[in-house]
């Protein structure tokens, strides 16, 4: 069952000359980690935005196709009635917490949607929790890392208990550690929770290893769809600067110079040496 | 940064902190409006000391302290101004009951900025802020209330970074004449502006995924109840009001001047 | 060259960001300073041009103590290219943003034509001289304030996390950048999380710790310290986690090249095909 449909859309912001999204079709099934990357400006941002209608009706401009999310057509609904079904977290935390405490920012969508004191509370909790940021949720958002700072973005969104999550690369701002963190709470929600997950990304070494959809984009379309196993070992991906894993990397340079170790394309360091072992090991014995 | 660390609230407890926020201020303004009945220097001492147990009660005679020795020069002032404007209309002359007089003018501001300082030391911008959301004002003062105090201190730090950039870059801000001073904070103006612009457009965009507008009337996560203590300040509040008034209107005249006593 | 002797800092709230920190850095060096959050790193960084002077000890560029001269005349030596690039971008066209510094060190004209021409093809931004800098993307504003810095041709060049927010192809341009000032003999000092650029430019890498140095060393050493890394929560780059479990094999841990991990893998797996 399908929760994203995308048909032939084209999208050109206020006054651009030429679109950002150039004809992309695109289908997300239900309880799916997708992730999309691409080089800046190839329209991954521009897609996420249309996932929750912020894309045309918050920018306007010139949208063409057809965008169905949730069984809602994004043309005919607001902003604030997707946000019950699509949650959207951005780069930068800091832009992203109103409140004076962390647990009054996690409400704050609940608040808007007008719901009871006695669910909020029970919502919030749950979503604190969820993202191991119970303990910080009488803090202010001064006094906390900017990697806890986004797992409080995430709580909020996951408060209002949307279908999906979308992420525009929620963690280019941290540090690597941080980033793996995040991205296991990401993980976790997917895999417990069964919330579908579009995640946008630069650092294929951290996350290609949680998808089996990945999304490549450049020049508003997309250029590879699929298994990011057969992906990230074609030799053109290089060529439109995606970040590939250096496991997978050091597997192709193997495999050039004649040293195949796998079928299977690694796609982090530990499958890269745990097939690398088993290979040299089998030539032992 | 000082002044704008001030905003970073701080949590402390005690019994004056953990008071409704409305009531506090209903409080206060009734300190003000008493103050305002009396010109005469005794009352308005007794309004002070009245003061005095609420500041010791929420443990902040410091920072109180402080801001008293802050309007210092601003009472000398008013006493100074007070003390000439007689000695002018009296024909360049000045009696004790001037001076009391100008005494009663300085200590009914000294009173004004004791009442409002204890509010505003023991109130922190947070529950400031529901208060206002739960008063009976649009919710969006009150958001932008707390969206102030939450972007202020990340606006001064920008600025300093702003101002470091340039610096770095050979900018000197001390350089030239008054007019090529104001000139050399244009490269710190217009970053700051930007960034500004672009921040409020970003948070925008995540106002709205998270469904800003989408009903009428909105919860509150918090609820503002009041407590014990509360009903006692509405206790205390309602005594001073009538006792002042009551005086005021009945006692006036029988308010004896510290001046006679001489 | 920049001797550090014995510096503390502290800011106004009385706690000690740095404590006691001691360092000499050659000319023509490439050094990485690597930490957690809060580890002093800016701070001590903005003691190389002056915006901040030690409480204590004394920090010399090029035998002249930092308390003993300005931010605009140490700038002369010290280029500091900030993290965002938003935070000094003002100008109505690239051409003028890039020539900002250059006015203020008070250039001739001549000069300053000439080195604006020079700075920006050096960016590839030849092609936006005209342009108002913020209709740029990300990742050009970036370049136009590395250019801007650039133009006075500071000996020192020290990048704030110049890697944040860029993209994978960005990045490889970076590398090539700062590979370039190492040709012409430039001393480059970059603030960085980012463990795999580090990885891939192999710099001197220097990780501070609670105000303090705790390692100073080249880049496959101390990325692949175990220790130093957990006490700097600091993630092995991948080609190391690699290695890492390689050690069945002898291949040696302290492998952070792609390069290198090909070679010895393939001599490897020769030396086991001839058993």
């Amino acid at each position: 069952m399908s929760v994203i449909k995308i048909n032939d859309l084209v999208y050109t912001y206020p006054g651009a000359s030429k679109p950002s999204i150039d004809g992309v079709s695109l289908t997300i099934e239900k309880g799916e980690f997708v992730l999309i990357t691409g080089p800046s400006g190839c329209g991954k941002t521009s897609l996420c935005r249309t996932f929750n209608g912020l894309v045309p009706h918050f920018y306007k401009g010139d949208l063409s196709g057809q965008i169905i999310v949730a069984d809602q057509d994004i043309m005919g609904e607001q902003t604030f009635d997707m946000a019950k079904h699509v949650g959207l977290v951005f780069q930068n935390p800091e832009n992203q917490l109103f409140a004076l405490s962390v647990e009054k920012d996690v409400a704050f969508g609940l608040e808007n949607l007008g719901i009871s004191r006695e669910e909020m509370r029970k919502r919030v909790d749950w979503a604190l929790n969820l993202t191991g940021i119970y303990d910080l949720r009488e803090r202010s958002p001064h006094e906390i890392s900017g990697g806890q700072q986004q797992r409080v973005t995430i709580a909020a969104v996951l408060a209002m208990q949307p279908k999906i999550i979308v992420l525009d690369e929620p963690t280019s701002f941290l540090d690597p550690l941080s980033a793996e963190r995040i991205f296991e709470v990401i993980y976790k929600l997917n895999q417990e929770q069964g919330i579908t997950v579009i995640l946008v990304e630069h650092r294929l070494d951290l996350t290609a290893k949680y998808t089996n959809h990945l999304v490549v984009m450049d020049k508003g379309k997309i250029c590879f769809e699929g298994n990011p196993r057969n992906i990230l070992c074609n030799d053109e991906i290089s060529q439109i600067g995606v970040g590939i894993p250096k496991a997978t990397l050091l597997y192709k340079k193997l495999k050039a110079d004649g040293f195949d170790i796998s079928e299977q394309t690694p796609l982090s360091s530990d499958e890269f040496a745990n097939q690398l072992l088993k290979v040299l090991a089998n030539d032992y014995s | 940064m000082s002044v704008f660390d001030g905003l970073k609230f701080r949590k402390s407890f005690s019994p004056i902190h953990n008071l409704d926020p409305r009531i506090k201020f209903v409080y206060v303004i009734a300190v003000f409006i008493s103050a305002l009945l009396f010109s005469q220097i005794l009352p308005l001492i007794i309004l002070f000391l009245i003061q005095l147990p609420f500041v010791f009660l929420a443990r902040v005679q410091k920072q109180w302290f402080r801001s008293l020795r802050g309007a210092a020069f601003l009472a000398g002032f008013i006493f100074a101004i007070n003390i000439f404007t007689n000695f002018f209309f009296n024909n360049w002359s000045l009696t004790a009951f001037d001076v009391e007089n100008a005494l009663g003018m300085t200590m009914r501001f000294v009173v004004l900025i004791v009442s409002f300082s204890v509010f505003f030391l023991t109130t922190s911008p947070d529950h400031l802020g529901l208060a206002l959301e739960q008063s009976h004002m649009p919710y969006e003062f009150a958001f932008a209330f707390t969206t102030a105090v939450r972007f202020v201190p990340v606006l001064a730090e920008e600025a300093q970074t702003i101002m470091d950039a340039q610096k770095a870059r050979g900018l000197e801000l001390e350089k030239g004449n008054i007019l090529k001073r104001i000139r050399n904070y244009i490269p710190i103006l217009i970053p700051l502006i930007v960034s500004a612009i672009r921040r409020s457009l970003e948070l925008a965009e995540a106002m709205e995924s998270r469904a800003w507008g989408a009903v009428k009337k909105r919860t509150n996560l918090y609820l503002l109840k009041l407590h014990k203590g509360d009903y006692v300040l509405i206790g205390i509040t309602t005594f001073l009001l009538i006792t002042t008034i009551y005086v005021r209107l009945f006692l006036f005249t029988y308010i004896p001047l510290v001046s006679n006593f001489f | 060259m920049i001797t550090v002797e014995n510096v503390h800092y502290s800011y106004g709230n009385n706690i000690e960001a740095l404590k006691g920190i001691s360092l000499t850095i050659n000319d023509g060096d490439f050094i990485a300073i690597m930490g957690q959050n809060g580890a002093g790193k800016t701070t001590f960084i903005k003691h190389f041009n002056g915006l901040l002077k030690p409480s204590s000890g004394i920090v010399y560029v090029n035998n002249v103590a930092t308390t003993k001269t300005s931010v605009a005349a140490l700038a002369r030596n010290v280029g500091f290219v900030f993290q965002n690039p938003d935070n000094q971008l003002f100008s109505e066209t690239v051409e003028d943003e890039v020539a900002f510094a250059l006015k203020n060190f008070g250039f001739d004209n001549d000069t300053i034509a000439q080195r604006v021409t020079w700075a920006l093809d050096f960016l590839s931004l030849t092609q936006y001289r005209k342009i108002s800098p913020f209709l740029l993307s990300g990742g050009e504003r970036k370049r136009v304030a590395l250019a801007s810095v650039l133009a006075w041709d500071p000996d020192t060049l020290v990048l704030d996390e110049p890697t944040i927010g860029q993209d994978h192809e960005q990045k490889e341009n970076l590398r090539q950048f700062v590979m370039q000032l190492q040709t012409k003999k430039k001393t480059v000092i970059m603030v960085t999380h980012d463990v795999e650029f580090v990885a891939e430019c192999n710099p001197r890498v220097i990780l501070m710790r609670d105000g303090k140095i705790i390692a100073d060393g080249i880049a496959k050493d101390i990325l692949t310290n175990s220790q130093l890394l957990e006490e700097s929560s600091i993630v092995r780059p991948q080609i190391a986690q690699i290695f890492a479990k390689l050690s069945p094999l002898g291949l040696p841990a302290n492998t952070i090249d792609i390069d290198e991990a090909k070679t010895m893998i393939l001599t490897k797996a020769k030396e086991s095909n001839r058993q």
